[in-house]
């Protein structure tokens, strides 16, 4: 195994549409292990620190570095969306056509796609058309594709945004057993239940800008700005 | 109006009775346009898909030139062909004018256009709901374009029947490139063009009948594999 691509700086990060400045200047540094939930209201800019993370948006200004270099390491992450997409073949031909994709051969991605498959509870599932799954089904199916991949980081943007509560609570139990395994989980999401049930850490943006960052006791327990005690007490603000 | 009675009725029997004639012009017709089709398959969808998602300087004015070549006229096409093929055009040393081969030639210049600017919209769209997971997995665009077209297979299909539909039914470039030389390249509408001209009506009004049956039963199909892919596939 080649050294980790941790920490993730952010370097004076900013970004802006149509002159309109919609995050930043940013910076802060995340190293591993263990779950950063980036935490806020809705249009605070958690999706964009993901998404410019994982390399999929390039910022206005300033750098991204991983390890100190600059650069995208997509190939040694993985990123869960809000709603995932998946592709129109089996459950199981979903997870082989992302390993595929990384040069994993032919055995051993049986190996790995069984596996993410069993410890994502789909492996009954998995000759079903990955589109005809339910929602829920859908998202853990994405968490199994990611699985798969083994990934260093992985991002995860609002991942149960759209589920009920039953089918969150095995996403979480599937995330809090991947940070388990080792891999660096980043995650957005404005479901405060969540943020504590799993945070280690917490980066309360607001406006598009860091206002808080602490560790997830201290953040829920005394939060230092003004945005964050309302985000807390329910009273925000966006 | 009693000859047209006349006349239809003649149609229905050769239909019914299997003409020799008939079955021969159909089956050409067949031949030419699938044949083309396959070709246009073959090179519009990925051309189509390429456009849609390839980053390359031009590319919008490709996908509009795209959609200017769908309503290519076909004696246009025709002349073209014909021109390349005579016997001192460029690649007249085939000896390809006034065969099958000319036709086919033809209609998949045609056609191509029109499977390939309907595939850049199947994809396109598709683009926008996959690209940033297909960029997050580490997918060029370019190797999304068979990932692309096998997730719009159900939608790609309208654009290749609409590619048939347009093949099956055109005389300007068939007629100037084949000739409409009886048993060797008469089809479906050169014939009806020709009957007509002579005023032999059944034989025209069972190919016009035919014709129409067929572009019925293509939409059918387009249709009835739209429905099926929402079923299935969600």
């Amino acid at each position: 195994m080649s050294p980790g691509i941790l920490p993730l700086r952010f370097e004076a990060v900013t970004f802006e549409r149509r002159g309109q400045r919609l995050l930043g200047p940013l910076d802060f540094e995340i190293g591993g292990p263990g779950r950063t939930v980036v935490l806020g209201p809705n249009g605070a800019g958690k999706s964009l620190v993901l998404r410019i993370a994982h390399g999929l948006i390039e910022p206005t200004r300033g750098r991204v570095t991983w390890r100190g270099e600059e650069g995208t390491r997509r190939s040694r992450q993985a990123m869960v969306f809000e709603r995932s997409v998946l592709l129109r073949r089996s459950a199981a031909a979903n997870v082989d056509y992302a390993i595929a994709r990384r040069g994993v051969p032919r055995r051993e991605r049986r190996q790995r796609r069984a596996l993410a498959l069993e410890r994502t509870g789909l492996a009954d599932l998995a000759q079903r058309q990955a589109r005809v799954l339910s929602a829920g089904e859908q998202q853990r199916l994405a968490l199994a594709r990611a699985w798969a991949l083994e990934p260093e980081v992985l991002f995860l943007d609002e991942p149960t945004a759209a589920l009920d509560p039953a089918a969150t609570r095995s996403i979480e139990a599937l995330i809090a057993s991947l940070a388990a395994a080792g891999t660096k989980i980043i995650m957005t999401t404005h479901d405060l239940g969540q943020a504590r049930r799993l945070a280690d850490e917490v980066l309360f943006l607001h406006r598009g800008a860091l206002v808080e960052r602490a560790p997830a006791a201290a953040f829920f327990e005394d939060p230092q700005s003004e945005p964050a005690r309302a985000f807390l007490e329910g009273k925000l603000l966006w | 109006m009693p000859e047209l009675v006349d006349a239809l009725r003649t149609a229905i029997a050769l239909m019914i009775g299997l003409d020799a004639e008939l079955v021969e012009i159909v089956g050409l017709s067949l031949r030419v346009s699938l044949a083309a089709l396959v070709l246009a398959t073959a090179s519009g969808l990925p051309v189509g898909a390429f456009v849609a998602i390839v980053p390359f300087p031009g590319r919008r004015a490709a996908a509009v030139v795209l959609n200017a070549l769908m309503g290519l006229p076909p004696v246009v096409v025709g002349l073209g062909v014909y021109l390349v093929l005579s016997r001192s055009g460029p690649l007249g040393f085939l000896g390809w004018l006034f065969t099958p081969r000319a036709m086919v030639v033809a209609q998949w210049l045609l056609i191509t256009p029109i499977v390939a600017a309907l595939a850049r919209q199947v994809v396109e769209d598709l683009w926008e709901e996959y690209g940033e997971q297909l960029r997050s997995l580490d997918v060029s665009p370019l190797r999304a374009i068979p990932t692309l077209l096998w997730d719009g297979r159900y939608r790609l299909v309208t654009a290749v029947l609409a590619g048939f539909g347009r093949a099956i039914a055109e005389v300007g470039a068939v007629i100037i490139v084949g000739g409409n030389i009886a048993h060797v390249t008469r089809v479906m509408t050169t014939a009806i063009a020709l009957e007509t001209s002579k005023g032999d009506l059944a034989l025209a009004m069972a190919l016009g009948i035919l014709l129409l049956l067929l572009s019925l039963a293509v939409n059918a199909a387009a249709a009835l594999t739209r429905e099926l892919a929402q079923g299935a596939e969600g």
